[in-house]
């Protein structure tokens, strides 16, 4: 039995049964990270952890996005403009994570500031995926979800902000949660767009997915934009039933440029839950088609302040201009941000800066704030009549790397399905439901109304006790 | 030759003295060792989150009322975006469209006495940056993140003063009700009050706004208004000599006594403001607006009122007493110990003020309890002390902190009044003075007062006067 192949709630009645102990977990994830690294390349950095606490509740190995704060390890959102960077401070969520004894395995790759869908824009490289190592894991948590998919870990923590959770587990064959915004903190994430992005769990299974969401929700006083509702205990809603649940399916996710494999994975998916005696009906969310344009307003302006930090004053980066014999503090904020961010993230800092410009703000940004309400009105009415939604998560399987690198609309498209979830704040979850002929993974998206991960964990969950694809291994 | 005249509008940043920062729980204070008292959230590190502090809302609210303005029942914050070494995040968290307050004015007295309302355009809330040390030896800067972070509450006015000197009072004025608020030191020293200007000239009878000039680096009220007077005269120069104002922004050089250009308006920043995503906006309700209107104390203007009614003092001293909040307060609470109350203001006005000069104090800071005033006013009317010793006493009091009973026993200079002694005082008087003494005699009455004041001499100011007089008459008559 190889201990790294197994799921979080396996392991935890194995450890309570005396069968095993936190520190072989560990060991056999570090032994397939020395084994699979080298083509994979999940991690950014792996950490030195000597000792393991024998008695901890969760002593879980985990990986955590490169974007997420970790006291004195270096966090570097994959760019070369934080080289060097060790937070003096824990986020909340490392926080609850350490109180419940889990074992940080290293900070996993992702895009350059989560600016991307195929962890190609990382400074330190793409990560490949385990499934295929000439094709994209997806992105931004291209690392994290690599890292579950390939077994270098058990669990992992992403953030997703446009899709970067659930586009790259639906490409690793992993399961991807975006919680609704608001319900984990977001202290301690370095910001990619503040409205929208959140934390969420890479796991190989639903149960999984519900414990460490227990885990990580809930409010934080350090956080003014996290819930003060109170969090359930997520493996609950792990009924198996879904008897008269209404779920809608939205005309406009099943369009041209939606592939046929990817289809028809989705539709064999529905039979199967209604086998289980769900209802489903096909609805409209008529602003879909405006959601990509609005979702690159609203992200890159919030961005292009976001970043605006990273100036070489206080840690990160600092560069001098060598050729000039006098440098001012301007040349100092131009050399550091030319040599230190890559080109994605300065096509994103100018674009959002461009929105917010006095003369455009007006047609850009606050037309982009307010097609996002209609678009939130969308699943708004939805939600009244339906307790889910169900669609592709991604319209294709995981593309060849390079492929789309040098045409960012196309890759900006890989997003079409998820960004939604992100301008209307709610839940959406990713689980494998088929794979390609050519043995890649294929994802299927839930949403639920705010607030109602219930609803998501009981219908995936009910989904994949009647499939099998969750419990096949990349790596053998 | 044409006849102008001035518009100023100013804007002034207010540091609140909450007990901490504004969007973190680290200290706000002044004169701590440079990035003591600092965060990850204050220094803007990534992923740190604001939070905002409820206790800057009751600040700006109170100062907003305060200021006769409408409250905005929604709070609601934006990022101004702009690169400065001072500003950790590039960004300064303030309010754009939404100011805590809008809508309100505050009263000021022009020279000729008349009274002229100063309209406040709006009052909003932001956090303060960081200071840079510029080190000319190293030809480097230092930043102390110290100050990031401080709550301030930003001031603007219509452009409604016509003159230097009514800037000049209204910034009185502001800083007065302020401290009364207990929301400010307002100290520009400290920097807790700093101040830019905008000022335009035009012809007398224009309607039209002329172009204006932007005035900073002004650190004291008097800066402002002497930078104003040299602005004046600049720009009525520029129009005369048939050139037109430009829109820029000028340093006041405090050296030179000069204003000189720092940008012009194409050099203007685009501050790309746009609402913080890291605050949710929240609803003020009525109640709480209510609530904290009944906890503002006394406002300089209510207290002149009941000041002159209550203690039945003129204008003029009442406002020599409520143009400082401490002196007010030293007031009443002597006012309380005895009913003399125009003895007391005299006093206050007089000796304490020019002892305040000299020593360069604040009454709160010097060795003087009211009973110990009261009791050195009392032995004054009853005669123990002439006023002049009560000065000197007054003065070794402050001195050394003891009260006046244990001064004048100690030095001895109770008044002497005793007519035994007296009237030895004035034997030898006469004696000394055969001439005057005659004249007195004779009936010129008015030559007793060189006596009364010779015996004051002899004595050091012991003697009673009005008993030396007295002897005197009766003696010779």
């Amino acid at each position: 039995m190889q201990l790294n192949t197994l799921v979080a709630h396996e392991i935890i009645d194995l450890l309570k049964a005396g069968k095993t102990s936190a520190k072989d977990v560990y060991d056999s994830v570090i032994d397939q990270i020395k084994n699979n690294e080298k083509q994979i390349h999940a991690y950014a950095s792996i950490f030195n952890n000597t000792e393991i606490e024998a008695d901890a509740s969760t002593p879980i190995p985990i990986a955590i996005k490169d974007n997420i704060c970790i006291t004195d390890k270096e966090t570097t959102c994959s760019s070369k403009i934080l080289e060097g960077f060790k937070p003096p401070y824990d986020a909340t969520v490392i926080k609850k994570l350490r109180d419940s004894g889990s074992i940080f395995v290293g900070h996993a790759n992702m895009d350059e500031f989560a600016f991307g869908s195929s962890t190609e824009t990382s400074h330190y490289g793409p990560t490949r995926n385990p499934w295929n190592t000439d094709c994209v894991v997806g992105g931004s948590s291209g690392g994290s979800t690599a890292a579950v998919a390939a077994d270098e870990a058990i669990w992992a923590l992403g953030s997703d902000t446009g899709g970067s959770i659930r586009q790259p587990a639906s490409f690793c064959g992993v399961v991807g949660l975006k919680p609704t915004y608001g319900r984990v903190s977001r202290y301690g994430l370095i910001a990619f767009a503040s409205s929208l992005d959140q934390i969420g769990p890479i796991t190989k299974n639903v149960t999984d997915s519900a414990m460490l969401l227990n885990i990580i929700a809930g409010h934080d006083e350090n956080d003014s934009t996290s819930t003060k509702l109170p969090v359930p205990d997520y493996t609950k809603s792990l009924t198996g039933d879904v008897k008269g649940l209404k779920i809608g399916i939205p005309k406009e996710y099943f369009i041209e440029g939606l592939d046929d494999e990817v289809k028809a994975a989705v539709l064999e998916s529905i039979e199967i839950l209604k086998k289980r005696g769900a209802i489903f009906k096909e609805i409209s969310l008529p602003h879909t088609e405006y959601a990509v344009a609005t979702y690159y307003i609203v992200a890159t302006a919030e961005a292009s302040s976001n970043l605006a930090r990273f100036d070489g004053v206080q840690y990160g980066l600092r560069c001098i201009p060598t050729k000039k014999r006098k440098t001012s503090i301007i040349d100092l904020y131009e050399e550091t941000r030319n040599v230190g961010f890559g080109k994605e993230a300065k096509r994103r800092i100018m674009l959002g800066t461009y929105s917010l410009s006095s003369g455009y703000y007006d047609d850009y940004y606050l037309r982009g704030l307010k097609v996002r309400t209609l678009i939130k009105n969308d699943f708004d009415r939805a939600f009244k009549e339906f307790d889910a939604i169900i669609t592709p998560t991604s319209p294709t399987t995981a593309f060849k790397i390079g492929e789309r690198l040098e045409n960012p609309i196309s890759m900006y498209l890989s997003d079409v399905f998820t960004i939604s979830a992100n301008l209307s704040g709610i839940p959406a979850i990713s689980v494998p439901c088929g794979f390609s002929k050519n043995n890649l993974p294929i994802g299927l998206q839930v949403m639920a109304k705010p607030f109602d991960e219930e609803m998501l964990f009981r219908i995936s969950h009910t989904f994949e006790q009647n499939t099998d694809w969750h419990k096949r291994r990349a790596i053998k | 030759m044409k006849e102008f005249e001035t518009v100023i509008g100013l804007e002034v940043h207010l540091q609140l003295s909450t007990k901490t920062k504004i969007f973190c729980g680290c200290k706000n204070d002044f004169g701590y060792d440079p990035n003591t008292l600092t965060c990850p959230v204050c220094l803007g590190l990534p992923g740190s989150l604001p939070v905002f502090n409820k206790k800057v809302l009751t600040y700006g609210i109170k100062a907003g009322l305060a200021l006769n303005c409408t409250i905005s029942s929604t709070i609601k914050f934006d990022r101004k975006n702009y690169y400065y070494p001072d500003l950790p995040k590039a960004y300064q968290i303030s309010q754009f469209d939404m100011p805590i307050a809008k809508d309100g004015y505050i009263m000021i007295t022009k020279e000729d006495g008349n009274d002229k309302k100063i309209r406040i355009h709006r009052a909003h809330l932001e956090e303060d940056a960081g200071k840079l040390t510029h080190d000319t030896e190293s030809s480097s800067s230092l930043v102390d993140y110290n100050r990031t972070g401080t709550p301030l509450l930003e001031i603007v006015t219509e452009p409604d003063m016509s003159s230097p000197q009514e800037a000049y009072d209204y910034l009185q004025a502001l800083k007065l009700n302020l401290q009364y608020l207990d929301v400010s030191d307002c100290d520009m020293e400290k920097g807790s009050l700093r101040c830019d200007a905008n000022i335009s000239i035009r012809e007398k009878g224009e309607t039209k706004l002329g172009t204006k000039a932007e005035l900073k680096n002004m650190n004291s009220f008097k800066a402002i208004k002497t930078a104003l007077e040299y602005e004046v005269k600049r720009q009525q120069e520029v129009v005369e000599s048939g050139s037109a104002v430009i829109q820029e922004t000028r340093l006041w050089d405090e050296n030179k006594n000069v204003t000189i250009s720092m940008r012009s308006k194409e050099e203007a920043h685009d501050y790309r403001y746009f609402p913080e995503p890291d605050l949710v906006p929240f609803t003020v309700s009525k109640d709480t607006i209510d609530d904290i209107k009944k906890t503002l104390p006394e406002l300089p203007a209510q207290k002149l009122e009941r000041l002159s009614k209550e203690y039945d003092l003129s204008d003029y001293n009442a406002k020599i007493i409520v143009s400082d909040k401490s002196l007010a307060l030293f007031f009443e609470e002597c006012a309380k110990l005895y009913k003399d109350t125009k003895k007391i203001c005299n006093w206050i006005n007089g000796s304490i003020l020019s002892e305040l000069n000299n020593r360069k104090e604040t009454i709160s800071n010097l060795n003087l309890s009211s009973k110990n005033l009261v009791d050195l006013i009392k032995k004054v009317d009853g005669g123990i002390l002439s006023n002049l010793i009560a000065k000197d006493v007054l003065g070794i009091m402050l001195d050394t902190g003891k009260n006046a009973t244990s001064v004048v026993e100690e030095k001895g200079l109770a008044q002497v009044s005793d007519d035994s002694e007296l009237e030895k005082i004035v034997d030898e008087l006469i004696k000394e003075n055969e001439n005057v003494a005659n004249q007195i005699k004779e009936g010129k009455e008015s030559a007793i007062g060189f006596l009364v004041g010779q015996a004051m001499k002899k004595t050091k100011g012991k003697a009673n006067p009005k008993k030396i007089g007295e002897i005197i008459k009766r003696t010779l008559s």
